[in-house]
């Protein structure tokens, strides 16, 4: 349970840096922190103590496995992770070529 | 006849991957080769609808597994009419681009986006595993995002950033959601959460889950605290591809796929859930407010279009939140309506900034001299949306204001007739200029020559919204009702496919 809580705990940290820093890179960072949050959440759903990874064997015919959906819904996570990282990314580096400046307070030219 | 399914998103991929490759062959082939793929959506669409007419669920297994076990795509009147809608839409935005797109130099990279987004969209509206909802959500929301910053100057790159972000922690929202509900139920199925949902007690961790769902497509939609990021990115984005976002995305991957989790996944309804419908009701209600008041303050064509947007998508909140027959039948129709209007509308503005290089209201002056055709389509298209009886907007306001009647929400209903004055008031300020003398020193004294391929685009919406509205009845019938019921249905979604 305290695992739970402490993934949301950085689910929030997330979103406090999206939603109160002024650096580009570091909105980009807050963004990280909330998809592993996210991610970690998934791992820790399937985790289970002393269990054996989910595959049959002769030796393992107790079947105390862990839950191996959500290590392949991390998988997929942590891709669709990526193409966002690198187009927030890829993004944050055109923004800089426009207006040489990451602050965000000096690239507000949109307003209303 | 269910071996179409897998076609809704298979042809646009494809296309995502030829196109590009096509393009560097010769350009024309490319641009052929999607119009081409949306006009088989457009088909298929039809076909669709067909299909389900009968309240029938049409479920295609993903490498034959067994529901609960593997991924399924669950086809019903729903999902027939959102991609219906999206056939249509994506059809004339494309053939609209066929010359919008000349100004860009990746045209290759443009249409494969489109592609995506298409095939994110389709996915959305047919799968039927929760997890899988969320891939091709953000398949189609990364491509929105590349394309709303598609001109990468500095407004463009701003205005897509901005979207980025809000959009992503909408996104983020709804796979914790998805995570915290797997948690609780153990499996990922649609059909089977709402079974596992119904014997499971009704804890405070569900309705957290549900808040959450709720926050992550509040974002998505654009619902009123979380406007923000819309009026800038529809501006900017090129023309065509707002008519997309507007028209159907929103619509998609906020509304069509909340409905589709408070309806179906968590069964519930006004009797059961009163605060949840009452809190959409509220939000409907103050988005349709502000955003038609917001609306009435811009000076730009496209950011007013932008701003009725928000206005509208509470319009379909307000239908969403009164729950009973008659208001959902509305939020449906009103989506229905919405979408082709707001579409065809985000058309003639692109066909205005193609050749004009403006969409300042002082530069629009005289518009009915210059573009006749075009100035009609607006005048069509600004009818609708404001609700003059026989176009489908109409028709939708009506649907809603009586659900709201029968409900005995009198307040909301007086809000809801009340607040089309306001939407003439900030159409009537588009129709202004366009009516006035045109000023010849702005250098376009005459006539602008027609482009084919932009006016049969437009002049498609046009029918269409016309036939939607003409044909009300017929529409209402054999395809909103129908998706009404299955949204109604509730549990029995799952029983069907289950059972099936």
């Amino acid at each position: 349970m305290i695992l739970f809580i402490a993934c949301i705990g950085l689910f929030l940290i997330g979103i406090y840096a999206v939603a109160t820093k002024r650096n580009l890179i570091k909105i980009a960072i807050g963004f990280c922190m909330m998809e592993y949050a996210v991610n970690l959440l998934f791992a820790f759903i399937g985790f289970k103590k002393n269990a054996l990874a989910p595959i049959i064997t002769s030796q393992t015919l107790e079947r105390n496995f862990v839950d191996p959906i959500p290590q392949a819904l991390v998988l997929t996570s942590i891709v669709i992770g990526l193409g966002t990282t690198a187009l927030i990314l890829s993004l944050i580096v055109r923004i800089y070529e426009k207006y040489k400046t990451l602050d965000i307070k000096e690239i507000r030219k949109l307003r209303g | 006849m269910k071996g179409f399914l897998p076609l809704f998103v298979a042809l646009p991929l494809a296309g995502a991957f030829l196109i590009p490759l096509a393009t560097k062959i010769k350009k024309w082939l490319g641009v052929l080769l999607a119009n081409i793929v949306t006009a088989s959506l457009l088909g298929l669409s039809v076909l669709g609808i067909m299909e389900t007419f009968w309240g029938k669920i049409i479920v295609y297994q993903i490498g034959g597994h067994h529901p609960t076990l593997g991924i399924i795509f669950a086809f019903d009147s729903l999902s027939a009419l959102i991609v219906l809608l999206i056939g249509l839409v994506a059809f004339s935005a494309l053939l609209f681009s066929v010359r919008y797109t000349d100004k860009f130099t990746g045209v290759g990279k443009f249409y494969s986006l489109v592609m995506l987004l298409l095939a994110g969209m389709n996915g959305v509206a047919l799968t039927g595993d929760l997890f899988n909802l969320f891939v091709f959500l953000e398949i189609s929301a990364i491509a929105s995002y590349a394309l709303v910053s598609f001109g990468i100057n500095d407004k463009e790159l701003e205005a897509g950033f901005k979207y980025m972000v809000l959009g992503e922690v909408g996104g983020l929202f709804i796979l914790l959601g998805i995570a915290l509900l797997y948690s609780a139920t153990g499996t990922l199925n649609m059909a089977d959460l709402a079974n596992t949902l119904t014997n499971l007690p009704k804890t405070p961790i569900v309705w957290f889950i549900l808040g959450i769902f709720l926050f992550g497509f509040m974002i998505k939609s654009a619902v009123i605290p979380f406007h923000t990021w819309l009026p800038d990115a529809y501006q900017y984005a090129p023309a065509s591809i707002s008519a997309l976002l507007a028209g159907v995305f929103s619509k998609v991957i906020g509304i069509y796929a909340l409905v589709r989790i408070t309806f179906n996944i968590f069964n519930l309804s006004p009797k059961t859930a009163p605060v949840f419908f009452n809190l959409l009701l509220y939000l409907g209600v103050g988005s349709l407010i502000t955003g038609g008041f917001l609306a009435l303050n811009q000076n730009n064509y496209k950011k007013i279009l932008s701003y009725s947007c928000i206005s509208q998508i509470g319009y379909i909140f307000v239908g969403l939140g009164i729950g009973n027959y008659w208001g959902i039948t509305g939020a449906l129709f009103f989506i229905l309506a919405h979408a082709l209007t707001k579409g065809l509308l985000f058309l003639t503005a692109g066909d205005v900034e193609h050749k004009l290089n403006t969409t300042d209201l002082a530069g629009i002056k005289g518009l009915r001299d210059r573009m006749p055709t075009t100035s009609w389509s607006l005048i069509i298209g600004l009818l609708s949306l404001s609700g003059v009886p026989p176009l489908p907007g109409f028709f939708a306001k009506l649907l809603i204001i009586i659900g709201a009647l029968a409900a005995h929400l009198y307040l909301v209903a007086i809000i809801c007739s009340l607040y089309s004055t306001l939407t003439l008031a900030y159409l009537l300020k588009i129709w202004q200029p366009i009516a006035g003398k045109s000023e010849s020193t702005l250098g376009y004294p005459g006539r602008a020559a027609e482009i084919p391929t932009m006016t049969s685009a437009i002049l498609f919406l046009v029918v269409v919204v016309i036939i939607f509205g003409i044909g009300f009845k017929p529409a209402l019938t054999w395809i909103v009702e129908p998706a009404a019921t299955a949204l109604l249905r509730g549990i029995g979604y799952a029983k069907i496919i289950l059972g099936g």
